[in-house]
């Protein structure tokens, strides 16, 4: 038995003659498409009539036929078609897939490179511009429920806000608390080497504790909230709409923005003072460690110095900073979630832009609030 | 030549005992059903079966390989002889569904892209989509047209093994039958053997040339419709009203 499958072609005047052999099954596929690719070529097809003659065949799957069908599809309609010694089970299967088989259609022209680039570069525009007055909306209705819930205080869901504090401001502890130490030590240590070659070794203590206060304490605690919280709270929201919780709630009168905005916007504006209140204090605590060991500048010293030369308004201002981080992170964490379709891409790409977008304004309104305060003389 | 080969098996979640010496044959080119109230362990019997679960205990062989310590190699093998239909269809949704149906053709053999691209639209046609779902993505189909879809990818290999979960479910009454009909179909012309999970009357009726009832941790029946309906067990055939 020589399973080997090939295909002879017997040519005569007017017709030309194609001998099956052998399994043509999806393994043999390329071999075979390479054998008839010869029938492709000839565009003047000289021939009044092809046979295929299927007598020799041993398996066929529909892959075998798709490349039968293929060929035929080429051959100009005035080229009369026929299959020979084709067993019935065989027949069933060939009818079914030439039944189902795609017709031939006019291959769409290649497009031009710089009018592709032209109509993604346009649809970016759009689309940004779609999704900055849809998050206006967002932002403006959350401000109008936001307000209505100072109106109804028993509107608002004291045990949600309460969760979403624990989750995302108490369990957050450890990692602010790490960052914190660090940035201070960091930053004392970085001093500490200046400050000696003036023998201004007790200016520690402003740099310390202004840098941390008034800057990087507030900053590094919101950034570290935003990698917890805005990819927590995409996510959360995302998976809820993907799974029809979102408009199961809706159909028994609950609202989303009461039970999944508004605490977590509640509790992340309350949290983040509190952590950054934390942060503070450790980063002055690792200020404090570092001072003491490589500048001789004693605990007592440090807390004295901290007393008489640096104005309290510089720990306000970060403390101010911190609920507007919380907004920002918690707002877009949630507006990032409604907007994750109905699949499980989605799910990963908002999640990742919502981290982004939010760090990002942080920053930004970290860099704003310091020009104004500046400014404005503070 | 017997495709499935169950033997004495045990199956636990836990202290959960789900199946307790469950043994049955599947023989080629069979329509076999596999069927059994709710938490009777059908889809769990199923899962072992495509390697998705192990089991506690007993012997279970598919297509002359056991499914104990199979070899990554047989295992490769194995996947590639069978496709499966997940009850909600399980497509990808990264992927729109032309795309979805010729991932397997694209990974596991050589056939040129044009043809793979014409294998895919013709599965496609054959569960009875139309041309214009290939390039939507699976969010945006509906259940039915899921199912539909999750079949043309389950069909892409011509495998020689095809495990159904629950295909008629969700599915109203006239594409149910149409499914059916597809079924016996593709069974006549391609001989594949076909092992459903299924609640549907019509399809027991109708489709299955034999099927197996659990019950009880273990299997309460094996045969056909006929014999079904002859049986004098109360329970048994209550089961089909």
């Amino acid at each position: 038995m020589n399973n080997q499958p090939n295909v002879v072609f017997l040519r005569s005047a007017q017709v030309l003659k194609c001998q099956l052999i052998g399994n043509w099954t999806i393994q043999n596929i390329k071999k075979l498409y390479k054998k008839m690719d010869r029938l492709e070529g000839k565009r003047d097809f000289e021939f009044e009539q092809i046979v295929f003659d299927c007598s020799k065949i041993e398996e066929f799957d529909t892959h075998g036929i798709i490349l039968i069908l293929h060929f035929i599809k080429n051959i100009p309609s005035t080229c009369k078609i026929e299959k020979i010694g084709m067993s019935e089970r065989f027949e069933k299967l060939f009818v079914a897939c030439e039944n189902n088989f795609p017709p031939s259609r006019e291959k769409s022209s290649k497009q031009n490179i710089l009018l592709k680039n032209l109509e993604n570069l346009g649809r970016l525009v759009v689309e940004g511009y779609k999704t900055l007055t849809v998050f206006f909306s967002f932002v403006g209705e959350l401000t109008h429920r936001g307000i209505d819930s100072f109106m109804f205080p028993n509107q608002i869901r004291f045990r949600a806000v309460l969760y979403h504090i624990e989750n995302s401001g108490l369990m957050a502890l450890p990692i602010i608390f790490l960052t914190s130490f660090l940035i201070g030590v960091v930053i004392a240590y970085q001093g500490a080497v200046q400050l000696e070659k003036f023998g201004a070794n007790i200016f520690i203590v402003e740099m310390v504790t202004i840098s941390a206060t008034r800057e990087l304490a507030p900053l590094l605690t919101a950034i570290v909230v935003a990698g917890r919280s805005a990819s927590a709270y995409t996510a959360q929201i995302g998976v809820m709409k993907i799974t029809d919780e979102i408009d199961a709630m809706r159909t028994m009168g609950f609202s989303p923005w009461n039970f999944l905005v508004l605490p977590r916007v509640f509790g992340l504006m309350i949290s983040l003072p509190l952590l950054v209140f934390f942060a503070d204090v450790v980063s002055i605590f690792g200020g404090m460690t570092v001072a003491a060991t490589t500048l001789d500048v004693s605990f007592f010293e440090f807390i004295d110095r901290m007393h008489s030369s640096v104005d309290l308004k510089h720990f306000i201002i970060g403390l101010i900073k911190a609920p507007i981080f919380g907004w920002i992170v918690a707002t877009i964490g949630c507006f990032r979630g409604f907007q994750i379709d109905n699949n499980t891409e989605s799910v990963g790409r908002y999640t990742t832009i919502s981290v982004v977008n939010a760090i990002f304004w942080v920053i930004a309104m970290d860099a704003i609030i310091s020009v104004l305060l500046t400014e404005l003389g503070l | 030549m017997i495709v499935v080969k169950a033997r004495n098996i045990v199956t636990r979640f836990g202290d959960n005992v789900i199946h307790d010496g469950v043994s049955f044959d599947i023989k080629q080119g069979e329509i076999f059903g596999l069927l059994g109230g709710s938490g009777s362990g059908k889809t769990t019997l199923l899962r072992e079966m495509i390697l998705l679960q192990k089991i506690a205990g007993g012997e279970l062989e598919v297509l002359d390989n056991s499914v104990v310590g199979i070899s990554k190699e047989n295992e490769k093998k194995l996947q590639s002889q069978w496709g499966v239909l997940f009850q909600f269809g399980a497509l990808f949704t990264s992927l729109n569904i032309v795309e979805n149906i010729s991932i397997a053709l694209k990974e596991y053999t050589d056939i040129p892209d044009k043809l793979i691209f014409e294998s895919a639209l013709m599965k496609l046609s054959m569960v009875g989509l139309p041309e214009k779902t290939a390039y939507m993505y699976p969010s945006e189909l509906s259940g039915g047209m899921k199912k539909r879809a999750g079949l043309a990818r389950a069909l892409a290999l011509d495998p020689k093994l095809l495990f159904l979960d629950e295909p008629t479910s969700g599915l109203d009454p006239k594409s149910a039958r149409g499914f059916d009909e597809l079924i016996v179909m593709l069974r006549q012309t391609l001989g594949i053997t076909v092992v459903m999970v299924t609640h549907d009357k019509d399809t027991i009726e109708g489709v299955l040339d034999r099927f197996i009832i659990l019950g009880n941790k273990k299997v309460i029946f094996d045969g056909n419709i006929s014999e079904l309906q002859e049986t004098t067990n109360k329970e048994l055939r209550n089961f089909l009203n």
